[in-house]
């Protein structure tokens, strides 16, 4: 062999595994690492609730009602006396659980159907996609407010309807990148060695499309939490006495003028979650996305 | 180097121009010390570093390297146009003799200054037609755009100008083309309207950045020779890019070397072929597959082997012939009237209008240790087949035998098992390894999927497989990225070998790659099959490669065969006027050869596209000589 011209690569170098590629460029983003930050802590939160929350959650004290914060009630507290600040620790474990929970169902099958639509095509895909198409056309809320009318308010049933309007999102996103990645020559190369489909789908497609799948679960989970707290809002979701965000606000709503913090607290939790949330996601997009790689 | 290329063709023909005698000494531009970075992770990449090149008035520099060798960087920065690629000229000048007679730094020009310089006194054509024209607009309009733009005249004006360009290109009916879209030209006829719009504005230089890579063998040719008559006519001089040292040989005047940003070797280009001084320009020459190169010889044989003693390069032609058919084993693939077409669909409901005829009843017949090249120019239909064979593409009718079993009458079971004894190789490695897996899976997967090997097994046959290629067991862990496309191929291969097959199909599987890295490629190639025996479809469209691997030879033309048969009879005597053809449109890495002269094919490659009902002639191939096939009906635009 001719001998003059050496490979180039250096022997020394660490294995850049896709995964550290993405870790080194997410380290830049500031943002989405204080997101992540606090997105971690609030789930530590939720985990030790018992241990965190001052007072039991639901324990009146019809001698401190609608009181302003104090050492006391660092939050104040409600109309039935109740400790706002122990009502939000507890309130996380349902708001991020019925996130999380309804983003994962509505991902999984998503993320199934989307890979089926996009490897096989034809009337499949059709189908499929006319499904996706129906529920798109639904404004998410009322789609929601429709599957809780038929199964009955009840926050387990939230994460239903929640999931089911995650589904088309992640299917449509998971058949376009399917679309692209099924003409790459390496999927024609695992065919030629005689992969089956379903290996093919899941070893050569489903890891192309985790990079949006990811950034997309992000953003979803700060929708699905604004929506279950809406459901709960309108009185469809968590029922009293639960401490739900979204009930937290509704059972505040009489008092607004004379006592803001009963709404004020649950408010800014949903916000900064939601807040957090989707700057994780757009982090995690900008570390994620080739096109936006840096040199 | 610092001699005049007195014989130099182009020479005489400057006083046709109206170039004054004068000027011819002095360079045109004279570029000193130059030196260009890119700013990366890992600090700044010197890209070029510290070239001096001139180019005389009239005169053809072809700078010549393999992929990251500076040379596209060279001529981006000549043009000022690298800023816009995030490249920095940090050291250097670059003097341009004007058209007034000033000279001017252009290393230091301002980028408005520079913006009226492009196009007006250096021109430049891309590698890609169809990317470096706007699809949105006519040709007429966009060669019409650049006249008025430079030459200041009124839009009729610059429009007869555009008519007036085009027919100086040899475009026929130009009157016609002038208000087409790109996308409804062939390549060659782009990279024709490029060279058009280039010289609108009469540049005195004219700098080439591969603008025949793109293109099939007889186009190239073509435009080869437009180049050259064009630079006859106006005098103007021509900076060559090629990593092709055929096409070197074909254009060149004066050529320059280039290895990792620097220069290494610079001359007239009859020097050079004939006495390379640098020891890398005689590894790249000895890389090079010249055709004819084994007229004489019936049987394939090795690349060369350089082999570098101190300062000088000592190439040995291997020994050992290729002697490894068995032609009394029976065929390892046997492929019989095999059709696959494509349907062409058109209008609201998808009317079925034609068919693309990819395949045309083709027969040929594979045997063990055997390398059987499939060649032809794009569209022809070769890689149609051998994706036909390789079941990533249905046919329409034929039989394709495999080890004397007919592959579509198999059960599913059978014919999954069947992929372990035919694989394929891709023409870009690099897209045919899964970025997201480590190399050592992609080659274990076979294994896994054939249920080969297990646990540790896999492990061991992979370190195996990666030794076999020549690489080293540790790069199993590693992602196809921090490889090399030479390196890549050969994890390809790797990957290609891990169910021991008997029959590979190499679609294009060296044309993506560095000569120096070809030559090391296809040396691999014909080692594996000395040692396993192996059965080779060589899929290919380069002649000279070809003659180096194959016993046999077929080629295709709008998706038949029209000539199979031993390689040397095919070689040294061509029946078929299109074999005739392909062969003279190969430049030759050989200035002394060169003829410019020889017919070319005129015109472009006729499409595979034919109306329903238009079924075309065929007849059964006729013997010439033993085992020698020619067709004698006519194919397309051969009577």
């Amino acid at each position: 062999m001719s001998a003059v011209v050496p490979a180039a690569p250096a022997a020394s170098r660490p294995v850049r595994s896709p995964f550290r590629e993405f870790l080194r460029r997410f380290r830049r983003e500031r943002q989405a690492i204080a997101a992540g930050v606090f997105l971690l802590a609030l789930v530590l939160m939720a985990v030790f609730a018992p241990l965190l929350a001052p007072y039991a959650p639901a324990q009146p004290d019809y001698m401190h009602i609608l009181e302003g914060p104090s050492a006391a009630h660092w939050a104040g507290t409600d109309a039935y006396g109740r400790d706002i600040f122990s009502r939000i620790i507890w309130g996380s474990r349902i708001s991020l659980s019925v996130g999380f929970l309804s983003v994962t169902l509505g991902g999984i099958i998503g993320v199934v159907l989307g890979l089926i639509s996009g490897f096989y095509g034809g009337w499949l895909d059709s189908l499929i996609m006319r499904v996706c198409d129906v529920l798109f056309a639904f404004p998410g809320i009322l789609l929601a407010i429709g599957v809780i009318a038929i199964l009955g308010p009840g926050i387990y049933n939230v994460i239903y309807a929640v999931a089911v309007f995650s589904v088309p999102v992640f299917a449509r996103l998971v058949r376009g990148s399917t679309l692209a990645l099924k003409q790459a020559v390496y999927v024609d190369a695992a065919r030629a060695i005689g992969v089956r489909d379903r290996l093919i789908m899941l070893r050569h497609l489903l890891p192309g499309t985790m990079p949006s799948v990811i950034v997309y679960f992000s953003m979803r989970v700060g929708t699905a939490i604004l929506t279950a707290a809406s459901l709960s809002f309108i009185g469809l979701g968590a029922q009293p006495p639960s401490p739900e965000w979204g009930a937290m606000l509704a059972d505040g709503r009489s008092y607004i003028g004379i006592a803001s913090q009963v709404t004020l607290f649950p408010g800014l939790a949903i916000f900064v979650t939601v807040l957090a949330f989707n700057m994780l996601g757009d982090g995690l997009r900008d570390a994620l996305d080739p096109k936006l790689r840096k040199l | 180097m610092t001699s005049i290329p007195q014989a130099a063709p182009t020479t005489g023909s400057l006083s046709n121009a109206g170039a004054p005698p004068a000027t011819h000494s002095t360079p045109l531009v004279e570029v000193k010390n130059l030196t260009v970075e890119f700013p990366t992770e890992d600090g700044p990449f010197r890209a070029v570093d510290g070239i001096d090149l001139h180019i005389r008035r009239g005169e053809t520099l072809a700078i010549v390297g393999e992929s990251g060798s500076g040379k596209s960087v060279t001529a981006l920065s000549l043009m000022r146009l690298i800023e816009f690629g995030g490249g920095r000229i940090v050291g250097g000048s670059i003097q341009l003799a004007g058209r007034d007679g000033g000279l001017r730094d252009l290393a230091q020009e301002s980028l408005p200054a520079m913006n009226r310089l492009r196009g007006d006194e250096i021109a430049m054509i891309f590698q890609e037609p169809m990317t470096s024209l706007n699809p949105v607009f006519t040709i007429g309009d966009q060669i019409a755009e650049a006249v008025m733009l430079h030459q200041g005249l009124g839009r009729k004006e610059a429009r007869s100008e555009a008519l007036a360009m085009l027919n100086k290109v040899r475009i026929p009916e130009a009157a016609r083309l002038l208000d087409r879209y790109p996308h409804q030209l062939s390549g060659g006829m782009r990279q024709r309207v490029m060279i058009a719009m280039a010289l609108s504005c009469r540049p005195s230089l004219l700098i080439a950045d591969e603008p025949t890579t793109a293109l099939d063998v007889t186009i190239q040719a073509q435009i080869l020779r437009l180049v050259r008559q064009l630079q006859d006519e106006m005098g103007m001089a021509v900076m060559f890019i090629t990593h092709d040292m055929g096409v070197v040989a074909e254009v060149a005047d004066r050529v320059l070397v280039m290895y990792r940003g620097k220069k290494v070797e610079e001359g007239v280009v009859d020097d050079v072929f004939a006495r390379p001084q640098a020891p890398y320009t005689k590894a790249l020459l000895a890389a090079v597959p010249k055709l004819g190169s084994l007229s004489g010889a019936p049987l394939p044989r090795r690349f060369p082997v350089l082999t570098v003693e101190g300062e000088a390069g000592i190439a040995t032609e291997a020994e050992r012939w290729q002697d490894t058919v068995e032609p009394a084993a029976p065929p390892i693939l046997d492929v019989d009237d095999l059709f696959t077409r494509f349907e062409v669909r058109r209008g609201l409901f998808g009317r079925l209008t034609g068919r693309i005829h990819a395949v045309e009843r083709v027969s040929f017949k594979v045997h063990p240790g055997e390398t059987l090249a499939l060649v032809g120019e794009s569209g022809c239909g070769k890689s149609t087949a051998g994706r036909t064979i390789m079941q990533l593409q249905a046919p329409d009718s034929g039989s394709i035998r495999f080890s004397g079993r007919d592959i579509f009458a198999m059960p599913e079971a059978e014919r999954r098992r069947m992929h372990q004894k035919i694989q394929y190789i891709f023409q870009d490695p690099y897209a045919s390894l899964n970025p997201r897996v480590t190399v050592g899976f992609s080659i274990a997967e076979p294994l896994i999927t054939h249920n080969l090997a297990k646990g540790a097994g896999v492990e061991e046959r992979v370190a195996q497989l990666l030794v076999d290629v020549g690489l080293s067991p540790d790069h199993a862990k590693r992602y196809p990225h921090e490889f090399s496309g030479g390196q890549r191929q050969r994890i390809c291969i790797a990957r290609a070998l891990a169910c021991e097959p008997d029959l590979i199909i190499a679609d294009e599987a060296v044309s993506a790659l560095d000569v120096s890295i070809q030559a090391q490629i296809v040396n691999l190639l014909m080692d594996l099959q000395e040692k396993r025996r192996l059965a080779y479809l060589f899929i290919s469209h380069d002649m000279a490669v070809v003659e180096r691997v194959s016993h046999r030879v077929a080629v295709m033309y709008l998706g038949q065969i029209v000539e199979i048969g031993p390689r040397q009879a095919v070689f040294e005597n061509p029946q078929h006027a299109y074999t005739r053809r392909l062969m003279a449109a190969v430049p030759i890495a050989d200035p002394a050869r060169r003829d410019r002269s020889r017919p070319l094919l005129e015109g472009e490659i006729p499409s595979p596209m034919r109306k329903l009902g238009d079924e075309p002639i065929w007849a059964p191939l006729v013997e010439v000589e033993p085992g020698h096939f020619v067709a004698r009906h006519p194919v397309g635009d051969f009577a």
